[in-house]
């Protein structure tokens, strides 16, 4: 059987998520490996929660929130864009590969957007093969 | 009252906390007013098998300092558990890891590989490495065998209590010895330190939070009054229990998280990035770019006492096929 990796994604309540349910209402195919979770703002992604998906046998996190200057709470996304990147350079240290972790943003109009992320997360991370912490051990 | 019976073990750790237990100077004459000592392999000469020999639960209390690295610190960690009513991981390496646990960025192979092949101070031609097993002519010599994996006291057996620090403060020190000698012990499980994050005892000043530029500790000499994180500087505080007696704070050093994780906070590293991320002034991705370069080691740093103890324990190991069920 190929490989069918599980990506967590936490979607912001206002924009992305409605994003995503764009997408659904819409009929845009996209790969299923994507389950999600709704928060209320991208900023309430506590970088916890990533390590806490891998530690629970996810192979990859999507992080989606408003676009920059969108946040219905004014700064949430910003606090997402100042913590996830360095959340990835440490999670890099741990030995968990760039593309397994991603921050975007996708407004309520980006339905067709969220798809595409979406299928282009699944591949890469098909490529990379399955997470298991501390390897396969 | 029957004295009570003391073991004190070393495991993977510096022996700093041996020489804490020391620090509490002269009440160690209480103690040992109150109890035997069974076993303390940094000052006694009592033998492994003199606790071998020893009925289940026949020692009362063994503080156990040091994380697990190798099958004789294994072994003696689930003998000493079988020994002991009330087993204490003591100080940091016990609990979390400590500082061995940083070879958890690495792994057994890499590590002989350093050790006993690439160091300058080795002369060692034949690339000659440990083996726990070796025939010579008089027998079998035997070594303890070196896991890939540090492991804290807690993944290897019950503990009921834990002490962190590097080394435990001597006021904790002497607040169990209290306990003991009263016999009025914390519920099982208890952390014996502060259940408030160690920002939350400091006593500078603080301001808004909001740093442009990461200084490393020799690169400025920091007001004394002022919050550290706010000049700049990576300060564990936000994300680490307090009960140390600010110790490094107040010597004009930042918090490097020795107390471990505050209550409720599964992972000491992630909740220090979310701090430290956090106070970052700035939107432009440019600017997040360089400050988040400019932390030279963020998962040594944040996870610098730790790994062990952490969601995902260590680096991840690839392709590899485990001999070790320790994980």
């Amino acid at each position: 059987m190929s490989f069918e990796p599980k990506i967590i994604s936490f979607l912001c309540n206002w924009c992305s998520y409605a994003g995503a349910d764009l997408a659904g209402t819409s009929r845009v195919k996209y790969a299923p490996n994507v389950r999600v979770v709704r928060v209320m703002c991208s900023g309430r992604v506590d970088p916890m929660f990533v390590v806490k998906a891998f530690q629970s046998g996810a192979d990859g996190v999507l992080i989606c929130g408003c676009h920059p200057g969108d946040c219905h709470y004014s700064e949430g996304n910003h606090k997402a864009a100042r913590r996830i990147p360095l959340l990835k350079r440490m999670l890099a240290q741990l030995g968990i590969e760039d593309e397994r972790v991603r921050l975007e943003w996708v407004s309520a109009s980006e339905g067709d957007r969220f798809a595409s992320i979406v299928n282009e997360m699944t591949e890469q991370i098909k490529g990379l093969g399955p997470f298991s912490p501390n390897g396969g051990g | 009252m029957a004295k009570l019976k003391l073991a004190l073990y070393w495991a993977a750790g510096c022996g700093g906390c041996d020489v804490a237990v020391l620090d509490i100077n002269e009440k160690i004459v209480d103690v040992a007013e109150i109890a035997d000592i069974v076993l303390w392999p940094i000052a006694l000469d009592f033998k492994y098998h003199h606790i071998e020999a020893m009925e289940d639960k026949a020692i009362d209390v063994c503080l156990f300092n040091g994380a697990v690295r190798n099958s004789e610190q294994e072994r003696m960690a689930r003998l000493l558990r079988a020994k002991s009513k009330v087993l204490v991981a003591f100080g940091s390496c016990a609990c979390f890891g400590g500082i061995p646990a940083l070879g958890n960025f690495t792994d057994r192979a890499e590590i002989f590989q350093r050790a006993y092949v690439e160091a300058p101070s080795n002369d060692n031609r034949d690339g000659t490495l440990p083996q726990i097993q070796t025939k010579v002519k008089e027998g079998e010599l035997e070594l303890p065998e070196f896991f890939d994996t540090v492991l804290t006291l807690a993944q290897v057996v019950d503990v009921e209590y834990f002490m962190p620090g590097c080394p435990p403060p001597t006021d904790l020190i002497l607040k169990v010895v209290d306990a003991l000698a009263t016999g009025q012990l914390p519920p099982p499980g208890a952390v014996i330190a502060s259940d408030k994050t160690l920002c939350d005892e400091c006593e500078r000043a603080k301001e808004e939070k909001k740093i442009s530029k990461i200084y490393r500790p020799h690169e400025i000499i920091p007001d004394p009054q002022r919050c550290l994180l706010e000049q700049g500087i990576i300060c564990c505080g936000p994300a680490t229990r307090g009960g140390c007696g600010l110790r490094c704070i107040k010597t004009n050093m930042p918090c490097r998280g020795c107390f471990g994780p505050p209550m409720g906070v599964l992972d000491q590293g992630a909740k220090l990035v979310s701090a430290i991320a956090s106070i970052y002034q700035t939107n432009s991705e440019e600017e997040v770019a360089r400050m988040v370069e400019e932390i030279v080691d963020p998962a040594g740093t944040f996870y610098r006492f730790g790994l062990a103890a952490s969601m995902l324990r260590r680096k991840r190991m690839q392709g590899v096929t485990h001999e070790e069920d320790h994980h």
